[in-house]
């Protein structure tokens, strides 16, 4: 009963942060730098492991794939499989797993030490609403950079199929086959759903850390706590959302 | 409380309405546990009023209350006559808070921490900002510190610059909490020396938690004390000297005495 309060307090009061921080939109032009800094946080900072996993997983889709597909004379559509696994599923599903790792983590750490330290307070005494100066650069800057990041992802575990589909002597599929395929079985929709998808994640992944963040009390131990918390119901969150986010757009 | 005096500016030199604080029968729990019963009293525009007591008796959750950090659980804080949780209260009445750890931005320089405020607020642009900014820490004698971080000063400097702060906020109203905890006595005294001449010099209304016998002494014009959150005790530093009551006094006056020691009679 009380983790079930618990679990209701923890959403109600994300989705009274969204209501909040929506409010201050019209203040979003005037922070620009707080915008393009977290832009360079989220985006920037994050693509080398995102560029690093996407290859391998596209990599893995087309070693397993051939193994498979080997036996039933199948594996000209290892393209396919790997483009249509990447865009939408795959790349979206591991950009915000990387996100709630790497950068809900330490937007959790960073508010939940300014909240411990009384800094959020401080910021509250000078009329400055948290919401605004903390949660919407943030939130607008996951917006713009998570399809960024999906995209990057998307070509890049194509490419390393085609690396893998060209090199392995079991599938030995050129790279003109595999993106022909590719290309044949896609559509845009296809990635624009993927897209939909990251951007969903991303965007509740970042707005639940955020809230952890601002409500955490207590000392250190309470902000490794807050952190580990957040990226659990940001994994969590991304696989119930996943779910729901498919079935609406099949 | 309505307005009855006026505070100058202290950047522009414009007159502004001082602020009185009025706490009635404000009562606060957290759970089961009581912090703050039934405590009333007023602090008029332009005083310094310093609030003392025993560790753990409600001081800072009392100024949490005052600047809307904390919401009553009966009772209400009225700051300039209007309560202090509503959104209006904070937008017309400047009020600024120094907190017991400073409280300052670590990842922003102290210039950047005391420009916040007023580039939030627009109050002008970047070259009048600027001057308001350098003119604090001028007179707080901080002019090289305005390109360290928080984390590159002392503690005496990082409750100077929390000071510079909210300075910069041109404040009616200055709170501070432990304003001399953890600081040497010569910083103690420069830190109550800072606080005196502000009200001095700009008549900004003053609230001061400490444990500092001496600060309280010296700089202030009324001396409220809580105890197991209950305010025992108001009056001026004179009655202070001489406490009437043997609470008070033993909180202000304690001996040291090594034959029944303090400690083994809590154990009993």
């Amino acid at each position: 009963m009380k983790q079930l309060n618990s679990i209701l307090e923890g959403f109600g009061s994300t989705l009274q942060l969204l209501v909040r921080t929506f409010s201050y939109i019209g203040s979003l032009p005037r922070q620009r730098a707080r915008f393009i800094e977290q832009c360079y946080l989220i985006g920037y900072t994050t693509l080398p492991i995102v560029a690093i996993l996407s290859f391998f997983i596209g990599a893995v889709l087309a070693l397993q794939a051939g193994y498979s597909m080997q036996n039933f004379g199948a594996k000209q559509f290892i393209g396919s499989l790997v483009g249509l696994s990447m865009a939408r599923e795959l790349g979206p599903v591991m950009v915000a797993i990387l996100l709630a790792g790497r950068v809900g983590s330490a937007i959790t750490a960073e508010l939940a030490s300014m909240k411990v330290y009384q800094e959020v307070d401080a910021l509250e005494t000078m009329n400055i609403p948290p919401a605004r100066m903390l949660v919407l650069p943030r939130l607008a800057a996951v917006l713009v950079m998570v399809p960024v990041l999906a995209i990057i992802a998307d070509l890049v575990g194509w490419f390393g199929g085609a690396i893998v589909a060209k090199y392995t002597s079991f599938i030995s599929i050129e790279p003109e086959a595999y993106f022909s395929v590719l290309r044949r079985y896609m559509k845009f929709q296809d990635v624009m759903n993927g897209l939909i998808k990251a951007e969903t994640f991303g965007f509740g992944v970042v707005l639940v850390c955020c809230n952890i963040g601002l409500n955490t009390r207590g000392g250190p131990r309470e902000i490794g706590a807050a952190v580990t918390r957040a990226v659990v119901v940001s994994l969590i969150l991304i696989l119930v959302l996943d779910y729901f986010v498919t079935k609406i757009l099949l | 409380m309505p307005c009855s005096s006026h505070t100058r500016n202290p950047f522009t030199a414009i007159e502004t309405p001082a602020v009185g604080v009025t706490v009635e029968n404000l009562s606060k729990s957290f759970g089961d546990h009581v912090v703050l019963h039934d405590v009333s009293f007023s602090v008029e525009p332009g005083e310094i009023f310093v609030l003392m007591g025993p560790s753990g008796t409600g001081k800072s959750v009392l100024l949490k209350h005052i600047v809307g950090l904390e919401a009553p659980s009966s009772g209400r804080v009225l700051v300039n006559g209007h309560d202090a949780l509503a959104k209006e209260t904070r937008e017309q009445v400047r009020m600024a808070m120094v907190f017991q750890s400073g409280a300052l931005f670590n990842s922003l320089t102290v210039y950047d921490n005391l420009a916040l405020y007023p580039r939030e607020h627009r109050v002008s642009n970047e070259a009048g900002i600027r001057e308001k900014v350098m003119h604090a820490l001028q007179i707080l004698s901080l002019e090289d510190t305005a390109q360290k971080f928080p984390s590159e000063l002392s503690g005496g400097m990082k409750k100077r610059v929390a000071i510079a702060r909210a300075l910069v906020m041109e404040p009616q109203l200055m709170l501070y909490d432990e304003p001399t905890s953890e600081l040497d006595p010569v910083m103690s005294a420069t830190i109550s020396e800072i606080i005196a001449s502000l009200k001095d010099e700009y008549h900004v209304t003053t609230l001061v938690v400490s444990h500092d016998r001496d600060l309280a002494l010296n700089i202030a014009d009324r001396v409220g004390i809580m105890m197991d959150g209950r305010l025992i005790f108001l009056g001026t530093p004179a009655e202070l000297r001489e406490p009437k009551d043997a609470q008070v006094a033993g909180f202000l006056y304690p001996k040291i005495d090594l034959k029944h020691p303090r400690f083994k009679k809590l154990e009993t």
